[in-house]
């Protein structure tokens, strides 16, 4: 029995909690492509880089308040400088969309020609973030390491295996439900935020209807802005700050929205955690479950891919998404 | 002079015209019907009056004032609804939602519209948490006019409301929409089913290649051999 329980610790200690961090940056990350995706009606290339940008200006917001001895106590000062790194990104978005995409959108350009605009900026924003700060990696956590470690853990249990709470685990599990708890909220509830659905579902009508579609545009962006910021600092809190990581982190991101239906927020959240899970699943070394499990110790690691591959995973749920239901596990093309 | 008017209308989308000389106008608490054989230029010359094409010669009068440059939104704000013939509801939005957003250009409490368009059309309370998508085609045309009609139109303009739907759903579509002429909107509508639509107009538009064929109240061109024998099969 305590065996049982043993693999149940390791499964959720390696597997569970890190799978729940990372779908939740995903599923943030998803979100802001999917609203891209549902009222500007392409695929937003450039949101990695967004994602990038929004976490730097919030590194130099958590530098300043480090240098001016401000700290959130246990928490890390980095989500104190969030507002800023949020407003940084809004800035840029809509700085884009005035130069850029605007150009486009009054030519009524193809979403093929967006999307290749898109993968322009995404290359201009990524050079601009390298450029200002660098391509190392800069790591920006401060705060209370652990909420418990796995020696509390084990101490408290008297249990073989330990399972430990990472803060930034703990903060972004906890950020992201209330970040898509606020956005379902703003799209369901409020005047502005069904305006934006209605946008989404029907331009035509809803411009007959006397929504104006500068200020739809606007929203978005700044919705963007802020769960591009949101999700790129809770990913670069969790790991490390890499510029070069937020631009591979676009496939997932993608695979996320896609999987779940794009323009379709809930799926964006669904698909992210699918993918998530996924990836860390097919990539576990399930060698110690399977020990406590049959008590039996294998020789391999029982790990069906190695961690390398794990952008694989994405790659080919993807493919078989587009294969077998193309529009998604909940049918998108609609906010 | 009619309430709203498209006098003399000539104009396309692109270079070729489509409309030639073409006038229709109606007035308050009139319901106005545009007839004609596939391809006249019929919901052309509906949109040519909501303004979503240009016009090169020819303008457009609504209560005396000329709208012949105003944009279709601005129309809408000027007291004009329009119920296009397809992709007319928000379909992942529920019905409530969909009136709200037909509200959209008020600032005003709109209980009061919502509570109107659910006696005009009492199936819709039923169904108001539904997505408009899930509905029948009869149901989603109620929802259609019930979102223009929530900024009180004084005009209602319906590109072929009963396009696609059964026949008992058509008559208790046109039931409804003489009443909202009663209550004192100017409808002017675009139909398929001729004869039907012309029992219940004040007045007729026959339209062919773009122009005036006849014009005339719907009895009388009900009544008028020509017509007949061209347009409503015998």
């Amino acid at each position: 029995m305590t065996d049982i329980i043993n693999a149940l610790v390791v499964l959720a200690n390696f597997l569970l909690v890190p799978a729940l961090t990372y779908g939740s940056q995903l599923a943030l990350g998803a979100l802001g492509v999917t609203l891209v995706y549902g009222v500007l009606r392409f695929s937003n290339f450039a949101h990695g880089e967004t994602m990038a940008f929004g976490t730097m200006i919030t590194i130099f917001g958590t530098w300043g308040l480090q240098s001016m001895g401000v700290s959130a106590g246990p928490l890390p000062t980095a989500l104190l400088a969030l507002p800023l790194g949020i407003f940084g990104a809004v800035v840029l978005s809509l700085l884009l969309d005035k130069t850029v995409y605007k150009y486009h959108r009054q030519r009524k350009a193809s979403p093929v020609t967006f999307l290749i605009v898109s993968i322009g900026l995404m290359f201009f924003i990524g050079g601009l973030v390298r450029f200002v700060i660098g391509p190392g990696d800069q790591i920006f956590f401060d705060g209370t390491r652990f909420i418990f470690s796995a020696r509390d853990f084990k101490k408290a249990t008297g249990l073989d295996e330990g399972l430990a709470l990472k803060m930034t685990q703990a903060v972004t599990i906890v950020t992201a439900i209330l970040v898509v708890a606020a956005m379902f909220w703003f799209l369901n509830k409020t005047r502005t935020g069904k305006s934006m659905r209605a946008f989404s579902d029907n331009e035509n009508l809803a411009l007959l209807s006397g929504i104006n579609p500068d200020r739809v545009v606007l929203i978005t962006w700044i919705l963007v802005g802020a769960l591009a910021t949101i999700a790129g600092s809770l990913y670069g809190l969790d790991k490390s700050f890499k510029p070069f990581s937020y631009m591979q982190l676009l496939l997932p991101i993608f695979a996320s929205a896609i999987v779940g239906g794009v323009g379709n927020p809930l799926g964006a959240i669904a698909g992210g955690y699918v993918i998530a899970f996924s990836e860390i699943a097919v990539t576990f070394a399930y060698k110690k479950v399977v020990t406590y499990v049959t008590a039996y110790e294998p020789e391999s690691l029982v790990q069906l891919l190695g961690t390398d591959y794990k952008i694989a995973v994405s790659f080919i749920i993807l493919v078989i998404v587009l294969i077998v239901r193309p529009t998604g596990i909940f049918s998108g093309k609609t906010l | 002079m009619s309430f709203l008017i498209g006098e003399n209308m000539t104009g396309g989308y692109g270079s070729a015209d489509i409309l030639h000389n073409c006038t229709i106008g109606v007035e308050k608490g009139e319901i106005a019907v545009i007839v004609g054989p596939n391809g006249a230029g019929k919901s052309t010359a509906m949109k040519a009056t909501f303004g979503m094409l240009n016009l090169r010669e020819g303008h457009v009068k609504f209560n005396g004032e000329d709208i012949t440059h105003l944009k279709p939104e601005e129309r809408v704000l000027k007291g004009m609804g329009f119920v296009p013939q397809t992709h007319n509801v928000f379909t992942s939005m529920s019905v409530e939602e969909n009136l709200e957003m037909g509200a959209f250009i008020r600032t005003d409490d709109i209980s009061d519209s919502i509570a109107q368009v659910y006696d005009l059309f009492p199936i819709l309370k039923e169904k108001r948490k539904q997505p408009a998508g899930q509905l029948s085609g009869g149901q989603r045309q109620q929802v259609a006019v019930g979102r223009a009609l929530m900024t009180h139109p004084q005009v209602l303009l319906l590109d072929e409301p009963t396009a696609g739907v059964s026949p008992i759903v058509m008559d208790e579509l046109f039931d409804r929409i003489i009443e909202i002429a009663r209550m004192g909107v100017a409808i002017l509508m675009v139909e398929q089913n001729a004869k039907q639509a012309l029992e219940i107009a004040d007045k007729g538009y026959v339209l062919v290649q773009g122009a005036n064929r006849f014009t005339d109240t719907g009895e009388a061109l009900l009544a008028n051999p020509d017509v007949r024998r061209s347009f409503l099969g015998g």
